[in-house]
């Protein structure tokens, strides 16, 4: 009784402190962006801390999420179906389908022609995970992986699968998963942003990304992602103008606080005082990221782990390489979003291109992260918005088809962080259209991820409007099939 | 602070460390003023049900003991003071509550007993009650377990002026009651603010701009008695006004520039936000000026206008207010859920904002804490429910408004609406509310799901506001509009003057400006708000005397140092003993920037521009589609319109509005946070905007017949709006000197420098001095100071 008291207490006094930081008193800027200096004892300077103080012990320390954006087909990536191949042609039976409603684009279509993957599979490691040929280097780390068969959700668009991928609710400005964990859990380190987001672009059928994935939603907007770009620019501002030096700089910014003290005198307001501490930690910035962000000291054998295309910034392969980088600084959430995986026509002609985009850089981070002892606290996920159909949409030819949306069931992997290694979670029936056994609904999915990360989604809340919010909103189970 | 203590010894025993400790008992400290005068740490002589009690049954026990009836538990509920006197359903001879007797309350036994499978609120709900709060309880029910109304929902009448202990300080009543109020809490008001920051604060509340230099001039040379009040009517009458209070209102109203959905294309609902403008430059009444936005169509039919009726176009192009919510042109979507998923929008913006109420907790079951059923989601949803519209019209680029929409030609905007600054010739489409000819019938619809339907329900709003009368009211949009005038509305005219007010004091009377409803906070100042209320009603809802009197006020012109008593009595400013200290809203940062420059362009309305932005950023996001797939940056003045005019594509917003807080208009917000980041740093001192300002008035500056440090004050004091002390000035004057030592040595680093923005450079041949003066500029621009009122 006593400790649940005590443990309310500091839940509340959590809670409200984060939520009281930018009306509050001499408040700083937190969560993703704060300073942990104050948190610290002096002189202590065993593993950074993390701001919040989680449930319970985490498993997961960090997260990066491959976020495939798009849909990626499960049928010709990590779900094998040879019955789709043996009917190829025949009609969906309607006993499959129950009623399952169709977006605009096939809801007309006259025939559901069942399709079969055009590319072989294989078993892979211990496991006997089995795998298609497009993704050569995910098979070989296979016994890392934890692959769930059966996510599944409500919706059947692009724009409201993300955003419930990513806000837990399809409609609404509710803070990202990233905000959440930086709301929750604070930073590790004082010259990076808790919630960091990387994008890429592949070759195939793109749709978009936008910032209301990686939002604060209602939290403090120092919660919200912070882009890295790719450009010479890797965070908005951060460069020093043309003509401006490092000396010339710490040259303003000492008289710039000498005034701004002179302010305090006057005001008594202990905002200054916070905003001195802002601009000291923007100068830290200025120096810390561009070191982080620079690759090309990586050694030979890391480029060639990740691939020559490593080297070409804005790259998926690219953004695998700084969110290890980022992830080994203490960056609470990286989250990459690859763009380029909707297969509505061209399945054969792009999903290639996509595998080959993500398939090298992808394992090479989780052995990289490995390699450093780092996988076991670092959470690794790699998936999309909802599955593709088992039918083609429009006529499949000998050599061609193409796959339109579908939410009942699709395929995600984590590796590290906590997971089950060489595991294989959920079943779907020989068609892949329905699961049979042990589905993972996107809420249990988060509930998951932050009990990995040492958060209670239930107990993870913000009151805004009069309402407690969470991440799961009303539901989400943590799924102990899937946990070490 | 026993609490705390063990709080201290777990942390310790857990090897957390003492940093934080430290941290936290500051904020318990904070926690127990947040609020306001209802939770001092002793128990009140008198507890008052409203304003003690509510909020913790609220809180805690009317999620299963409230008014959702589906979700209750036992069959009990305790926001009615019947039920919770009523015998318990599941055993006759107990009740809830028993006034007056602790022993026979089963409230009191479940909330303190020692068996966790008994105590209330539930282990499992993760919910608890402070001793603080059992105490209040204890105390409630000895005194007789008085249930009072919810304050909000009775209407207000005009409260008696209170006594002051000082009859000197209070300008007009707004002051006597915030004198009272300090006066309960044992502090006292601070001085007048000097002249300058006084001129600086009113002039950036009203117009949203710094004074200009020869403001300044004319205000401290005005010895008269009346000197402030004269800059006030003189602000007032700036075409600059209805821009400023424009800008809140457009954060209601999610205006944007693009659709919001995946692809997001373009739309052009500026002239609606030149509308806005307009209506407040002309003073509309909030009457007129609500009734036109929710039911200008509907009102041009009662009328009898006819279409190419001046004030008809008017009134149509006001109802664009309910048709910015975002759109999708995502192939594919189901049409209606889609078109639900608009109605929904406007419903819940409706609540939100001109009833501060959380409607859209009520789209999937009844509300959990407010009396608001589902079925008065859906009687609401109905008002919104008749537009002849589609989920999805048309692909990216078909079209920039879908219908219904209003065609504004130049032949209008010369003739008519004259405001719309339309400066091609071609004509633009704008979004407009039509109803169809026959009713869509409105459907509950079964936890908020589009396919669905439930019973079906007519338009209505609940009786608990105010009862809705068909035969008083039509049952429409316009009805709507006379409903929410009625004077025995409750809460028309308390939230748009709270509202107000949180513009100027940063806080609302009512904190939580969006809520009024049970989990809302309670005003700071309830008669205060009343009276306010009344006043702006029964004074014909006029908004510009609303804002004098808030600027008049004693409260208002207090200086805002802080004191040490200041922070232990009141570290929030709840109690208004000082004038509030806050930075700008983003697009204020920017207009200041500009302003004091001398770059800006003060052009008013029109499409909004694309202006200095990070390479890359649309085109790293976007899905290919639709016109505003790469981000085609504007040039000349275009690049020195003020900051509401900044091109806000949804998707992907402009990140010097957003790294300052600004909304993202993906939805109705009332109330912006205000954070204090490292990002924000790197703005002010990395932004071309900023850099290119400082280069134009170095520029300037150095071509006046001056000296160095005439030039230094002069900045200082157009970017400041105040003269420089001595000491300041010598050490900018020492930091000017050092630079321009250090640019003399290195030429080409002064070259490079002065090559920011594209306004032309002055031909100065000495680039060094000017350079030292740009850097000496931009510094100035970086004080804490210059973006705070």
């Amino acid at each position: 009784m006593k400790n649940e008291f005590l443990e309310n207490r500091l839940n509340i006094n959590r809670r409200h402190f984060l939520g009281k930081m930018t009306a509050g008193i001499g408040s700083v800027a937190l969560g993703s962006l704060l300073v942990p200096d104050l948190f610290k004892g002096s002189g202590d300077d065993s593993d950074a801390l993390p701001l919040g103080i989680p449930h319970f012990a985490p498993k997961a320390k960090r997260v990066i999420y491959l976020f495939q954006n798009g849909a990626p087909s499960q049928y010709e990536s990590f779900e094998y179906k040879p019955m789709l191949n043996k009917m190829a042609g025949e009609e969906l039976p309607a006993s499959i389908r129950m009623g399952q409603r169709l977006t605009g684009m096939t809801a007309n279509q006259a025939k559901f022609p069942l399709v079969g993957s055009h590319f072989k599979f294989a078993q892979y490691g211990q496991s006997g995970m089995w795998m298609s040929e497009l993704f050569p280097n995910i098979a070989n780390i296979a016994d890392d992986l934890c692959m769930i068969k059966t996510m599944n959700t409500e919706a059947i668009n692009h724009d409201p699968a993300l955003t419930f991928m990513q806000t837990g609710a399809q409609q609404g400005n509710r803070p990202s998963m990233g905000a959440w964990a930086s709301y929750g859990l604070g930073s590790e380190n004082k010259n990076l942003p808790a919630f960091s987001v990387l994008l890429s672009r592949g070759k195939g059928n793109g749709q978009g990304v936008y910032s209301k994935l990686w939002t604060n939603g209602f939290l403090d907007s120092t919660h919200q992602g912070v882009v890295f770009s790719s450009g010479e620019e890797p965070i908005l501002y951060l460069n020093d103008p043309a003509g401006t030096d490092r000396s010339a700089r710490r040259k303003m910014l000492d008289n710039l606080s000498e005034l701004n003290n002179m302010a305090y005198d006057d005001f008594g307001d202990p905002e200054i005082k916070a905003k001195v501490q802002q601009y000291e930690m923007a100068y830290r910035m200025q120096t810390a990221v561009p070191e982080l962000t620079d690759l090309s000291k990586e050694p030979d054998h890391i480029i060639k782990m990740y691939g020559p295309e490593c080297l070409v910034p804005g790259t998926f392969a690219a953004n695998c390489l700084l969110a290890r980088k980022l992830s080994e600084a203490g960056v609470r959430f990286v989250q990459l979003y690859h763009q380029g995986w909707d297969q509505h026509g061209n399945m054969v002609g792009e999903m290639p291109l996509q595998a080959k985009d993500t398939d090298r850089a992808s394992a090479a981070l989780i052995t990289d992260l490995k390699q450093r002892g780092l996988l076991d606290e670092t959470l690794v996920i790699w998936g999309g918005e909802f599955g593709r159909t088992n039918y083609s949409q429009g006529t499949a030819t000998k050599d061609n088809y193409g796959r339109d949306h579908h939410p009942r069931a699709y395929c995600t992997f984590m590796a590290g962080g906590g997971v089950k290694p060489g595991t294989v979670y959920g079943e779907t029936d020989d068609f892949g259209y329905n699961i049979v056994r042990d589905p993972v609904h996107i809420n249990d999915f988060h509930a998951t991820v932050m009990h990995l990360m040492g958060l209670n989604h239930e107990k993870l809340t913000y009151k805004h409007l009069g309402r407690r919010y969470r991440l799961t909103d009303v539901a989400g189970k943590v799924i102990p099939g899937l946990i070490a | 602070m026993k609490i705390f203590s063990s709080a201290k010894s777990y942390l310790l025993k857990n090897r957390l460390l003492i940093g934080i400790v430290v941290a936290l008992a500051c904020v318990t400290t904070a926690c127990f003023l947040n609020r306001g005068n209802a939770s001092a740490a002793s128990v009140p002589d008198e507890v008052d049900y409203n304003y003690h009690i509510r909020p913790i049954l609220s809180d805690r026990c009317f999620k299963c003991h409230g008014p959702d009836a589906n979700k209750r538990e036992a069959d009990l509920r305790l926001d009615t003071e019947a039920a919770a006197y009523a015998a318990l359903k599941d055993n006759p001879k107990l009740h809830a509550i028993v006034p007056g007797d602790l022993d026979n309350s089963a409230v009191w036994l479940r909330i303190t007993t020692k068996d966790t499978a008994e105590l209330m609120p539930p282990v499992e709900s993760n919910l608890k009650l402070t001793e603080h709060e059992i105490a209040l309880i204890e105390k409630w029910i000895k005194q007789g377990a008085k249930y009072k109304p919810h304050w909000a929902f009775i209407a207000p009448t005009t409260p008696k002026l209170p006594e002051v202990s000082d009859e000197a300080w209070p300008k007009n009543e707004i002051d006597r009651f915030t004198l009272a109020k300090m006066d309960e809490n044992g502090l006292s008001p601070n001085e007048e603010a000097d002249k300058e920051r006084l001129l600086k604060r009113v002039a950036l509340d009203i117009t949203g701009l710094p004074p200009s230099f020869e403001l300044q001039e004319r205000f401290l040379k005005d010895k008269s008695e009346n000197a402030y009040e004269k800059v006030v009517d003189e602000l007032l009458k700036s075409k600059h006004y209805g821009e400023k209070m424009a800008l809140p209102w457009l954060d209601a109203a999610r205006y944007a520039d693009s659709h919001g959905y995946q692809d997001d294309g373009l739309r052009t609902m500026w002239p609606w936000r030149d509308w806005v403008i307009h209506a407040f430059n002309q003073n509309y009444g909030y009457d007129k000026f609500v009734t036109w936005q929710l039911a200008g169509d509907l009102l041009v039919k009662q009328q009898g206008k006819k279409a190419d009726d001046p004030a008809a176009k008017e009134m149509m192009l006001a109802t664009g207010f309910n048709r910015n919510h975002k759109i999708t042109q995502e192939g594919g979507v189901i049409d209606e859920e889609y078109r639900i998923e608009y109605v929904t929008d406007r419903t819940n913006t409706y609540g939100k904002t001109f009833l501060a109420l959380t409607y859209e907790c009520a789209k999937c079951h009844d509300h959990k804490y407010d009396p608001i059923l589902q079925k008065d989601y859906y009687s609401a949803f109905a008002f919104f429910n008749q537009v002849p519209e589609k989920g999805l019209f048309g692909t990216i680029d078909a079209n920039f408004a879908d219908p219904p929409n209003m065609k504004i030609t130049t032949k209008d905007v010369k003739d008519i609406l004259k405001f719309v600054n339309k400066t091609d010739t071609a004509a633009v489409l704008v979004m407009v509310m039509q109803d169809k000819d026959t009713l869509r019938p409105t459907h509950i619809l079964n936890r908020g799901n589009y396919d669905q339907l439930g019973d079906v329900v007519t338009a209505n709003m609940p009786n608990f506001i105010l009862p809705f009368n068909p035969k008083k009211y039509p049952q429409n949009r316009l009805g709507l509009a006379q409903w929410m005038l009625d004077p025995k509305n409750p809460l028309t005219a308390r939230v748009f003057v709270n509202r107000v007010w949180q513009e100027f004091f940063g806080r609302g009377i009512v904190k939580t400006v969006g809520d009024f409803g049970m989990q809302g906070e309670l005003p700071s100042h309830p008669q205060l708000l009343d009276w306010l209320a009344v006043d702006f009603r029964t004074h014909g809802w006029d908004i510009k005397r609303l804002v004098k009197q808030i600027v008049l006020s004693a409260t208002y012109r207090q200086s805002s140092v802080i004191t040490k008593e200041h922070l232990s009595k009141d570290p929030e400013n709840v109690f208004l003993a000082r004038a509030p200290r806050m930075r700008l809203p983003a697009e204020l940062v920017r207009d200041l920037v500009l302003a004091s420059s001398g770059l800006l362009n003060p052009e008013i309305g029109g499409p909004s521009v694309k202006t200095y932005q990070p390479k890359g950023l649309w085109e790293s996001a976007t899905s290919g589609r639709g016109i505003l797939k790469t981000y085609v940056q504007d040039h000349g003045d275009s690049l020195y319109r003020r900051g509401m005019y900044v091109f806000i594509k949804r998707t992907v917003p402009p990140p010097n509005m957003l790294i300052f807080d600004a909304s993202n208009r993906d939805q109705c917000e009332v109330k912006r946070s205000r954070t204090n980041t490292p990002l924000q740093a790197l703005l002010m001192l990395n932004d071309p905007t900023v850099l290119e300002s400082a280069r134009v008035l170095a520029e300037k500056l150095t071509l006046e017949k001056s000296s160095v440090d005439d030039k230094i004050s002069k900045a200082f004091r157009q970017i400041v709006c105040r003269q420089a002390k001595p000491k300041e000035l010598d050490v900018i004057r020492k930091y000017f000197d050092e630079e321009k030592t250090a640019l003399a040595k290195a030429p080409q680093k002064a070259t490079k420098l002065l090559s920011v923005g594209e306004a032309p450079q002055a031909r100065i041949p000495d680039r060094p001095s000017v350079a030292a003066l740009m850097q000496t500029i931009l510094m100035v621009y970086n004080l804490e100071e210059v973006i705070m009122k």
